[in-house]
């Protein structure tokens, strides 16, 4: 596939200094790359990074180190106006919380058009309007939502809300942080729909940050898993669920729960503790398998586990 | 045929809230038996927590029970008791059942747990008060009850702080508590929704071994279908303060007649087929504020008959343990075919599964 | 085929996906009003609170006509009318208002048949009627600006030293502890030193520490939304950081702002009235509760009428605030709503 690069993320590195003698190392060298309209799906569970890249990334943090280039332009040193334009406009993110990412203030009109309102993207007061019921058109709510508040939405609708606000600057990059983990499961398969249909409009790539590896699957073209800050291992859907290589990979693949109650009675997990488990994520190295599949392992890991 | 040892019939429970009042659960009945797994699926709405604090007795203040009644089937003192626990006074409910013989695990192991004393006095606590053990003996049955649920080195263990130890442990130390007095049924409300997947997976290998041992009955509520086929001998799917269906695990997940468990079923992405198109059941659950006319899963339903609008549907058999309370099984409903994605994939994982015996499919 | 009464069929056109409209109902479980019309819904249930600002409404619209219905003026004084007990016409054989105290009609043994003073005259002759409404008036004027002034003042340097943080707040903050350090009595008696005795002096020593507490309040309050997701999506939009604080942040803590001003405004007329006891207050011959108060407290034990007025005015007004402070917290506290 030879899309063009969009994200490039270089030995990403987040560390949190939380007092003197103490840092939280959230981020240790991370390094990945996501192409124009593709699905990146960013894999982990509590504590291994994942949502702390998604906002390194954007900016909310500042990077310890690593560089993150995007559209060729580097958004992760000191962000003057040209950084600063492009980085708030055509990256956006939407959050996990419906209840909190919307101000309970706000009418959803203001609401959606906060990013139009702060980069000045129009002329009238109607050209607004217009722009944000189209919008709401898009992501499956009606015109008549705009003037009503954010708490008088179910948990989907409010979703819906923060992918209005997100869509609305036209993006070229989405980060989904967790956007779907706090919904009911058929409410999560709708907005996960939507996510599918906006990016096959307008080809806008997403970083799917989930905890939930069957979603990922569904919703992702490459795929990366991450633990304890590290990427250890990363490829396509295909490379991960069919040929996984890291034990870790392999433990978080049998633990997801099957819908067939007969097979699933019988099955045992596969255990996996890093503790115990003789690896140290530090002294491994990206080893490539194939074009698209890459394993965080020394030598000797990688001989052994292949 | 065994009695239930819970049997809810008919509970219907309302509360008030500043806008009117909300009809929270509308007629449930309900059985579990001995040393079985009953799991309770629905999404929030549902009605399904409301439903075991009614169980356990705490509701809220606004929360007013309609009708209804909870038959416990219990031994005290080597006597077989029936007890309707909803005569129960707070009092006798806190002295004989709360604890005692009906133990619940919560969702948020963070707030089940008191920050501010150390867990080995919180599993203690219960062995004093309600079965009067001495000190030291509550000591050695905590100590016991830490090797259990599978902490190393507990004698260390009893004196940390909630906040020094991980979720998953956090949650094997409330499941101790529960287990410590020797309880006849245990509810577990989305124990390991908050949890990681792997760590959830150890939690519930965790209850299914304790169970086999202390021969526990469990009610599971949960909104993930995959913890309910790994866990579930029988499942009751929840929807708008009614049951919708109710069977075996195997009959619920191999062969689903309900629109909204086949809904459900079909809206969790697989992670064994390929699917091109996630089926996704639109809207959202309704608004319990308004009386129901008809079915409740109506509006949503793909499948809806003019009927489901106007009356509500009665539950219909399916066979002995199977069943569903929608219009399609109907004798004069036309026949549907179940959609094409999710006939695949249950066609599937009966292959796998291999078991399973062929019965009519629907119609 | 057995009778039935009910009709089966197929909705037409039924086997695709709903449409937008029916898949995205709005789910009335709210009224489809804004904050402020259910925190006033709240509000007004809550009878002690509307009990309370009626009460406000009432002292306040006495405090302005007060002094008009009566022909004296406050500082007017009559030696002749001195010590009068609180006399209304009509009111001869009823237990008060009746011209007597401890036991002497002091207008028939003055010969005074046709002089009335609703509230009675105090040692100089002055009408206490006009000079306690004249006092309410100051009392209550000295109160809101202080309190208005501290709010503007402690708002904005709670919200800029939260929000900032770091250093920023960091020295902030230690400038306030350095400042809450110094004994407010000794401040304040400089104050009133180095400047004379006046209405703007007390405004001002209310005034120089009464924003801490308002400054700690919003600073919490910005803490605790900080991090909220919101607030980062306006980061991630592009969102400077005064457009942030002032159209984000503050609309979520106005109420509690405006709860804690109504709870200081009571303790700003204490405050005001103590240091007129004390007599630091605002000189004479103007009035306000705390001087009415100190003055006829050297005649309790002769003449208690004299200081009956003042007293009673002053506790309902703190009453009612406390009341009114009580309702609005209640309406005005964002709860968490049943989803």
């Amino acid at each position: 596939m030879d899309r063009k690069r969009l994200l490039e993320v270089t030995e990403l590195k987040q560390h949190f200094r939380v007092s003197k003698r103490y840092t939280v190392k959230a981020v240790n060298g991370v390094s990945f790359v996501i192409h124009e309209g593709e699905t990146y799906g960013l894999v982990g569970e509590s504590g291994s990074g994942k949502s702390t890249i998604g906002r390194s990334i954007i900016r909310l943090y500042q990077p310890t180190s690593g560089r993150v280039t995007f559209e060729g332009v580097e958004i992760s040193g000191p962000l003057r106006g040209k950084e600063q334009a492009l980085l708030r406009t055509k990256m956006q993110m939407i959050f996990q919380d419906p209840m909190a990412s919307l101000n309970p203030r706000k009418k959803v009109i203001d609401l959606i058009a906060q990013g139009l309102d702060i980069h000045k993207l129009y002329k009238s007061k109607e050209e607004r309007r217009e722009k944000v019921y189209r919008i709401l058109d898009k992501v499956g709510l009606s015109r008549e939502h705009a003037d009503r508040y954010a708490h008088q939405f179910s948990g989907g609708q409010r979703q819906r809300i923060g992918i209005a606000r997100a869509l609305i600057m036209e993006p070229k990059l989405i980060i989904a942080d967790e956007a779907i983990s706090a919904l009911d499961v058929s409410i999560q398969a709708q907005v996960v729909n939507l996510m599918k249909d906006i990016q096959e409009e307008t080809n806008t790539a997403f970083l799917f940050i989930a905890h939930d590896l069957s979603m990922v699957k569904y919703i992702s073209d490459r795929i990366g898993v991450l633990h304890l800050g590290y990427l250890v291992e990363t490829g396509t859907t295909k490379d991960i669920f069919e040929n996984p290589v890291h034990p870790y990979t392999k433990s978080l693949l049998s633990a997801i729960p099957l819908a067939n109650p007969i097979q699933e009675k019988k099955r045992v997990a596969v255990p996996y503790d890093y503790a115990t488990s003789g690896i140290d994520y530090a002294l491994g190295r990206e080893q490539s398998l194939s074009n698209t599949h890459k394993v965080l392992a020394t030598d000797e890991e990688l001989a052994s586990w292949t | 045929m065994n009695e239930p040892v819970l049997s809810i019939r008919d509970l219907s429970i309302s509360f008030k809230t500043s806008n009117g009042t909300v009809n929270a659960i509308r007629g449930v009945d309900l059985d579990l038996n001995k040393g079985e797994t009953l799991a309770i699926v629905g999404e929030s709405g549902s009605g399904k927590s409301v439903t075991v604090k009614a169980i356990m007795g705490i509701l809220s203040g606004n929360q007013e029970i309609r009708s209804g009644t909870i038959q416990f089937r219990y031994n005290r003192d080597g006597e077989e008791v029936h007890q309707d626990l909803l005569q129960l006074s707070k009092k006798d409910m806190r002295r004989r059942i709360n604890g005692k013989r009906i133990a619940m695990v919560f969702q948020d192991p963070m707030t089940s747990l008191n920050p501010t004393m150390a867990v080995g006095k919180q599993i203690m606590e219960g062995l004093i008060i309600h079965l009067k053990m001495s000190r030291p003996e509550a000591h050695e049955r905590a100590l016991e009850l830490l090797r259990l649920v599978g902490i190393a080195d507990p004698e260390k263990r009893m004196k940390s702080y909630p906040h020094q130890l991980s979720g998953g442990m956090r949650q094997r130390v409330v499941i101790a508590i529960m287990l410590a007095c020797n309880p006849e049924v245990l509810i577990c409300d989305e124990p390991t929704t908050a949890l990681d997947v792997t760590v959830q997976a150890k939690i519930l290998e965790l209850i299914k071994n304790i169970q086999a041992k202390m021969q526990l009955s469990v009610i599971y509520i949960t909104h993930d279908l995959g913890v309910v086929a790994k866990v579930a001998d029988s499942v009751a799917v929840m929807y708008a303060g009614k049951i919708v269906e109710r069977g075996t695990v195997n009959e619920i997940f191999y062969d689903p007649r309900h629109p909204y468990t086949c809904g459900l079923l079909s809206s969790m992405p697989d992670i064994v087929t390929e699917t091109e198109k996630l089926y996704s059941i639109p809207g959202s659950p309704p608004n319990l504020l308004h009386e129901v006319k008809g079915d409740a899963f109506a509006p949503r339903n793909r499948y809806a008959l003019n009927i489901d609008f106007q009356e509500e549907p009665p539950m219909f058999q399916i066979s002995d343990t199977h069943y569903a309370a929608t219009w399609l099984l109907h004798e004069q409903a036309p026949s549907m075919e179940m959609a094409a994605s999710l006939k695949a994939r249950i066609e599937t994982a009966r292959k796998e599964a291999g078991e399973w015996t062929e019965s009519d499919s629907w119609r | 085929m057995a009778d039935r009464s009910y009709t089966e069929s197929h909705r037409p056109g039924d086997f695709q996906l709903a449409d937008p409209h029916a898949r995205a109902h709005v789910d009335h479980t709210y009224s489809n009003q804004s904050y402020w019309r259910d925190a006033y819904r709240q509000f007004t249930a809550n009878k002690g609170a509307v009990i309370g600002l009626l009460v406000i409404v009432l002292i306040t619209l006495f405090a302005i006509i007060g002094p008009m219905l009566s022909e004296h003026t406050y500082k007017s004084m009559n030696i002749k009318h001195k010590s009068l007990a609180p006399r209304i016409e009509g009111f001869e054989n009823m237990p008060v208002f009746n011209g007597v105290a401890n036991g002497i009609h002091s207008y028939k043994e003055r010969k005074l048949e046709d002089v009335y003073y609703i509230f009675g005259t105090d040692t100089l002759g002055r009408d206490l009627w006009t000079r306690t409404w004249q006092g309410t008036r100051i009392s209550l004027y000295i109160a809101l600006i202080a309190v208005a002034i501290d709010m503007v003042i402690g708002m904005s340097y709670g919200l800029i030293s939260g929000y900032f943080g770091g250093a920023v707040d960091n020295a902030m903050q230690r400038f306030i502890e350095i400042l809450s350090g110094i004994p407010h009595l000794v401040i304040v008696t400089l104050l009133i030193v180095v400047l004379r005795p006046g209405l703007v002096t007390i405004t001002l020593a209310l005034m120089i520490t009464g924003w801490i507490g308002m400054s700690r309040v919003a600073r919490a309050q910005v803490l605790k939304l900080k991090e909220q997701e919101f607030v980062l999506a306006s980061r991630t939009l592009g969102a400077g950081s005064m457009r942030i604080i002032f159209k984000d942040i503050l609309p979520n803590i106005f109420g509690q702002i405006i709860i804690m001003s109504m709870f200081s405004i009571p303790s700003a007329i204490f405050t005001e009235a103590f240091l007129a006891f004390i007599g630091l207050g605002i000189p004479q011959p103007m009035a306000s509760l705390g001087s009415l108060i100190s003055e006829s407290f050297k005649s309790m034990t002769i003449y208690p009428y004299m200081i009956v007025a003042p007293v009673v005015v002053l506790a309902l007004l703190m009453l009612s605030f406390n009341l009114l402070a009580d309702g609005l917290k209640d309406a005005l506290d964002p709860k968490m709503k049943e989803m």
